[in-house]
């Protein structure tokens, strides 16, 4: 049992029990338990899944850090994480898993194309950064992320974990206990339904400046 | 080396007076044929002239000349130099170029992506959507006058960014803030999204009729883009009757990173990183297709060690890909991990030595033109040396011990046909999946490239074309890589590393030139058009996976869907360059 990181530190537990017993709070070992088992979801996109995996495999063995359940199906993963370039034929779908997954849920952004775009960002086809869609917790720099910079993006992760509350969190308030996200549509070119106004405005506005 | 035999030695010109013209701008080959004669023409090419693996189909836009021109590279199966004909037509809509389908079917995807990018309508093309962008795309995005929303200038260095420093974010420039563009009066609330009706069409016919009357429905399934065994973003539509395939499409693009469209905007240097990203298991191999076709264009030598530095880290390069294509074979076949984890000690073993000498595991953007960028050091050639003649042998045998004869993978492999030598050939398949169906072609021995041609190997191959012989034809080939590699690290000289200076821009004469090597997924090929200026006019990548995916549909039908992740996983596609 990982003591150190369950117990509060005020109280003095005889050492011949420490194994057995520990006094703590419900937001810690709340925090504790997931912190310590965050499954992400099986999603690879491009470049940076490759450094996932070897993130997972023989020399850095994610494992570690209660992070080697890949979960295929977005409904038993936590953790979605963007490795790679998001284009926009690939956005609808990243956006339908995100919503199919379940609270408590976490987005991190590998990478610089994840992030912003990357290399790739004037490129036609490619969105600058998935935290134009989704809310992202962690940013990973990197073109692709170390291993070791995965890791430690993931442990920023869990820092975050830790500094939860159950009576604050989202996913216990009242209201609706998801934030779906409205998925976008594959137009003349990529149309995020939520701006449909503001589109709609600037594509007037560019037909009064081209007949002036 | 072999002799340099030009391409001029094939006269179609007097075989085809006045249907076929050779080629005369400067810095170009080949032959123009007349659009309506390039059926007859193509079909003479295969038949008579023997080019019987058409690699390459592509499209330029020479918006300044006010034409458009379709370029076809045909290769013999049997070795030597390649032959290019092209087609020139009148830059005008509808532009329209016949279909080579019916004469090489290999053609297929290449033909919807030249329709995709560049708006060439192929007649006789029986399934002609768009690949790479989605149905209903507003314009042709590889045309030069065409511009994407986050349009700066037509080619870089930018001036905006350059030299006071100032840079304004690419979103503040757009009326849309945001990386579209709409016309006029677009309404996104009246848009009627296409819902894939057409790929659907395409498969085949969801209900039959038996012949006792009884009509039966068939599945339609969609495995991907997130599919834990896909590689990547690919997307397969599937019709299935029972448990078998009937109808197969593949839809791809879910990757589609614009490497053509950015690369005409860079440099001829700035797209040796971007080359990187391709492939992105072999980075190495990249770059050095890239560096051959410049070099080809700009006239230069290689500097002797740099070839064998080059020859080196390719070869651990193809290595590497193939260990984990072992690896992540079985993974797919379901021994989960432990083949694997395997593969992937060996693999961090050989990315130490990438980083060690370009400083990036993955993305290495380690060749220059006429070199490479650094040397490297003794201590790190000492570590070659160790992986090559010690451990990597040693870790190919025991690969070979733990998996070869395991009954499971054997019940699993053998006996399930992948494609026989003529079909692939047919298909423009090339690479281990052409070679395990019995036709040795390898491009290190057929149109030999670097320095291939002094090293002692064999091509590897293997006759029956079934999923065994796609599997143990990458252990040949890692054999063969070693023994590439032992002579190469004992008979590399010293002397400099680059035959050019250290330079930002090169100075690429005008003219056309394609560069190909044997990548360890294919053929992989790059098509360059300079016009003399610092940034090249047209930059096309022949993508191995992309090409090798056209037979899938082929491959598949008549097979069990559990065997459909067997058949994906040996064509090893990467997605990276599938899409581009």
């Amino acid at each position: 049992m990982d003591n150190e990181r369950l117990s509060l530190p005020q109280y003095d537990i005889p050492e011949d029990i420490q194994n057995a017993v520990t006094i703590t709070t419900l937001d810690r070992l709340y925090n504790w338990g997931r912190r310590s088992s965050v499954w992400p979801l099986m999603f690879g996109l491009a470049c940076c899944a490759i450094e996932m995996i070897a993130a997972q495999a023989s020399r850095y063995d994610m494992a570690r850090f209660g992070m080697e359940v890949m979960r295929p199906t977005p409904r038993q993963a936590d953790m979605m994480l963007v490795s790679g370039t998001v284009t926009k034929k690939m956005l609808p779908a990243i956006v339908r898993l995100y919503n199919q997954m379940p609270e408590p849920k976490y987005v991190v952004a590998m990478g610089a194309c994840a992030s912003g775009g990357g290399p790739f960002k004037e490129g036609y086809n490619v969105v600058a950064g998935i935290d134009k869609f989704l809310p992202v917790d962690v940013y990973i720099p990197g073109c692709p992320p170390t291993p070791q910079a995965l890791i430690a993006g993931m442990i920023k992760l869990q820092e975050k974990i830790d500094k939860e509350s159950i009576k604050k969190v989202r996913w216990y308030r009242k209201g609706p206990d998801t934030v779906e996200v409205p998925i976008p549509i594959l137009g003349p070119d990529l149309i995020d339904p939520r701006r449909n106004q503001e589109i709609k405005a600037a594509a007037a506005q560019k037909a009064t400046k081209e007949s002036a | 080396m072999a002799a340099p035999v030009s391409t001029q030695t094939v006269d179609l010109a007097a075989r085809f007076p006045g249907a076929v013209t050779a080629e005369a701008r400067p810095g170009y080959a080949g032959f123009i044929v007349e659009k309506d004669k390039l059926v007859e023409v193509a079909t003479a090419i295969r038949d008579e002239f023997g080019f019987d693996l058409l690699t390459t189909v592509t499209a330029v836009d020479y918006l300044p000349e006010d034409k458009m021109e379709v370029v076809y590279h045909a290769y013999k199966t049997t070795g030597g130099p390649g032959l290019v004909f092209r087609v020139q037509v009148p830059r005008a809509d509808p532009i329209e170029v016949p279909s080579l389908i019916d004469v090489w079917p290999g053609v297929d995807l290449q033909e919807r992506e030249a329709w995709d990018l560049m708006g060439i309508r192929f007649s006789g093309h029986p399934d002609l959507r768009r690949i790479l962008m989605w149905e209903g795309y507003e314009g042709h995005p590889l045309r030069k006058d065409w511009q994407e929303p986050f349009y700066e200038e037509d080619v870089k260095p930018f001036k905006s960014r350059w030299p006071e420093g100032k840079h304004v974010m690419a979103e503040e420039k757009n009326p849309f803030r945001d990386n579209v563009k709409f016309l006029e009066n677009f309404d996104p609330e009246k848009w009627i999204p296409e819902n894939e009706e057409m790929l659907y069409s395409s498969l085949k016919r969801y209900t039959v009729q038996s012949e006792d009357g009884m009509s039966t429905d068939r599945i339609v399934i969609n495995m991907g883009p997130q599919h834990p065994s896909t590689h990547g973003v690919f997307r397969a539509a599937l019709t299935l009757e029972g448990e078998t395939i009937v109808g197969l499409k593949p839809v791809v693009g879910y990757l589609h990173r614009n490497h053509e469209k950015i690369g005409e905007r860079n440099t001829f240097i700035q797209n040796m990183p971007y080359t990187d990203r391709l492939d992105y298991f072999n980075s190495m191999s990249n770059n050095l297709g890239y560096a051959i076709a410049v070099e080809k264009l700009m006239k230069i030598p290689v500097a002797e060690r740099a070839e064998y530095i080059r020859v080196i880290m390719v070869e651990l390069s193809r290595i590497q890909n193939h260990f984990i294509f072992i690896g992540m074979l079985l993974n797919d076949l379901g021994a989960m991990y432990t083949p694997a984890l395997y593969a992937f000690e060996e693999r961090e073993l050989i990315l130490d030595i990438f980083e060690a000498v370009a400083g990036s595991r993955m993305m290495c953007n380690y060749l220059r033109f006429g070199g490479v960028v650094r040397d490297v050091p003794e201590d790190v050639m000492q570590k070659i040396k160790g992986l090559v003649f010690e451990r990597l042998p040693a870790k190919t045998d025991e690969m070979d011990r733990l998996l070869s004869e395991n009954e499971v993978l054997v019940a699993r492999l053998k006996g399930v046909h992948v494609i026989d030598g003529e079909t692939a050939i047919k298909y423009s398949v090339t690479g281990p999946v052409l070679r395990a169906a019995g036709v040795p072609y390898d491009i290190r021995r057929a149109d030999p490239y670097s320095i291939y041609d002094r090293f002692e190997f064999d091509v590897a191959m293997r006759p029956n074309g079934d999923l065994f012989d796609n599997y143990i034809i990458r252990l040949d080939e890692i054999r063969q890589s070693l023994r590439i590699l032992q002579q190469a690290v004992k008979q590399i000289p010293d002397g400099p590393i680059n035959s050019q200076k250290p330079q930002y821009q090169v100075r690429v004469p005008a003219g056309e030139a394609y560069g190909r090597i044997e990548s360890p997924k294919g053929e992989l090929g790059y098509y360059v058009v300079s016009n003399g200026k610092p940034n090249p006019w047209r930059y096309h990548v022949r993508a191995p996976s992309f090409v090798n995916i056209t037979c899938l549909e082929q491959m598949c039908i008549g097979t069990k869907i559990a065997d459909f992740v067997a058949l994906l996983g040996v064509l090893d596609i990467v997605m990276g360059e599938l899409d581009r």
